[in-house]
């Protein structure tokens, strides 16, 4: 049975919706569609999202899980919103550079150094 | 009456730093042959940025070959995992069933016009990673080998 029970914390800072993982590894594909669906009700649920998501404790990330990030990213594009990665272990930071995605995506140290980034 | 011993998973001749696997496109079956393999690399005591290396590398492996290989092939059909573990090196094998593909037609998922498309970016990481990443002629069987970083 696919798992169905929220795999994401979400948090009120400011304007800011930050998003915490509750998982280590976000590499099973049911886990990545349930976060998928989670963040996307989340950018949906009002104009001009701010979007935080940190990757504290986050071990393992898959490329599955990249995809799902850049249609993330598409989508509070497409909201006039603003998105930003912020405590990724600096392996997995390494399968941004990789991949590029770090030139994608506004990627900060911290989620504070992140919360600073968000333009009025 | 002595209850029976549980059945082990895999044969109790097989040895535990090679083997050959066959999985299914199911959840339990994935993390217990990654379980195996990466255990073995966990005993050879590889580095922690090995392990990295190899978890991601073996994973997308699994991924291409259900979701690429066995995409017009039923969930049951198993693709088969051979691995051999040393303090070396670790050499891992995945044939799946379907038609095989020419990795040549992937297209570059770095280039700017495809850094938004879903596809290549698994494959791309494994390049990265492995020391050695070869397709058989029809495109169905990836070879990896990941060489121990010198100390």
């Amino acid at each position: 049975m696919p798992p169905t029970e929220s795999r994401i914390r979400v948090k009120r800072v400011d304007s800011v919706t930050q998003v915490e993982f509750l998982d280590r590894n976000i590499l099973d594909e049911a886990n990545i569609q349930v976060i998928g669906q989670e963040i996307e009700q989340l950018i949906q649920s009002e104009p001009n999202p701010r979007l935080l998501i940190s990757f504290s404790g986050v071990e393992h990330l898959s490329s599955a899980a990249l995809g799902t990030l850049i249609q993330v990213n598409n989508h509070v594009r497409n909201r006039n919103g603003q998105l930003r990665l912020a405590n990724i272990d600096p392996q997995i930071y390494e399968v941004f550079v990789i991949t590029r995605l770090n030139k994608l995506f506004s990627i900060h140290g911290t989620a504070d150094e992140a919360l600073k980034s968000f333009t009025k | 009456m002595a209850q029976h011993a549980p059945q082990p998973q895999f044969s109790p001749d097989a040895h535990p730093d090679r083997g050959t696997i066959r999985v299914v496109n199911e959840q339990p079956d994935i993390d217990a042959a990654h379980n195996r393999v990466i255990g073995a690399v966990e005993r050879h005591n590889y580095p922690k940025a090995s392990i990295f290396a190899l978890k991601l590398s073996l994973h997308e492996a699994l991924m291409n070959a259900f979701k690429h290989g066995h995409k017009e092939l039923p969930t049951n059909v198993p693709i088969t995992l051979h691995f051999v573990v040393d303090d070396a090196k670790v050499l891992m094998e995945i044939e799946d069933q379907g038609p095989g593909f020419n990795p040549d037609d992937v297209p570059d998922p770095t280039l700017e016009e495809n850094i938004e498309r879903g596809s290549g970016r698994g494959l791309l990481l494994i390049k990265a990673y492995m020391s050695k990443v070869e397709y058989n002629k029809r495109g169905n069987k990836l070879t990896m080998v990941y060489q121990r970083p010198k100390a």
